[in-house]
């Protein structure tokens, strides 16, 4: 038997580990952009849990939601990434400072 | 779970859409990965550190002792012809069409987006003008040269 508590661990191991990801990679653009798709992934996981703990398939259909935005979000973060790099030719985050007063 | 759907769809896009757009983008940069780097050690300490906090107080809040198997029971087992894929779908396209709709306009403007960003037009290449060839005149290509008639030695 496996307890609804295992999955919500399972699901927060996941995003710290996410989280440790952005601490660690200050410098990639591209891996913090894989982080944030893995704490997406990880309240999929909440979510699916909880729809079959409370036998609601409505979780599901939400995780559908949330899977078609993270789609949608790393198509477009990835072109501009593209477009980034073609002007500026580095995606180094600390070169991305035009903006800092 | 008894989610067969979601777990397939989870693996499909992830490996199929995800993982190829991240290659494609990390083969098309030609990054310096030396210098991206540098720093990991220094963010080392401080990253495990937030990351295993955050674990903890995580785990504090949804673990055993408020979501363990007295508190949350497994539901019972479906029967053998339960489909997941059929029971989603059944709710899918009757009481979530409209966010459903909403998500496919969603993926369409992502589309459009990433095309509109990254196309550029180089100034070098040529193209061809169609509303220029339907409008040449006559004159445009035929020039009348009026001269006398030559004779043959």
């Amino acid at each position: 038997m496996i307890a609804l508590s295992d999955f919500l661990i399972l699901g927060a191991i996941l995003f710290s580990l996410s989280v440790a990801g952005i601490f660690l990679n200050r410098k990639n653009v591209i891996i913090l952009l894989m982080a944030i798709e893995l704490m997406l992934l990880a309240v999929n996981m909440n979510f699916i849990a909880f729809s079959h703990y409370l036998s609601d398939t409505a979780g599901q259909v939400f995780v559908f939601f949330i899977l078609t935005v993270a789609a949608a979000e790393a198509a477009i973060g990835l072109a501009i990434l593209v477009v980034l790099f073609r002007t500026k030719r580095t995606i180094n985050v600390d070169d991305l400072d035009s903006l800092k007063g | 779970m008894e989610a067969e759907f979601l777990a397939i769809t989870l693996v499909l896009v992830y490996v199929g859409a995800v993982m190829v757009l991240f290659l494609f983008v990390v083969m098309m940069l030609d990054i310096n990965i030396a210098r991206l780097r540098e720093g990991f050690i220094h963010y080392l300490p401080v990253g495990i550190f937030v990351a295993v906090a955050m674990a903890v107080m995580i785990i504090s809040v949804v673990g055993a002792s408020h979501f363990g198997l007295d508190k949350w029971a497994e539901p019972a087992r479906h029967a053998a012809d339960y489909n997941n894929t059929r029971e989603l779908g059944m709710v899918l396209y009757t009481k979530y069409v409209y966010p459903f709709e909403i998500a496919a306009v969603i993926l369409l403007v992502a589309i459009v987006a990433a095309i509109a960003l990254t196309l550029r037009r180089r100034p070098t290449t040529k193209y061809q003008k169609p509303e220029d060839q339907i409008a040449v005149k006559r004159e445009d290509r035929i020039r009348i040269v009026t001269m006398n008639s030559e004779k043959k030695k």
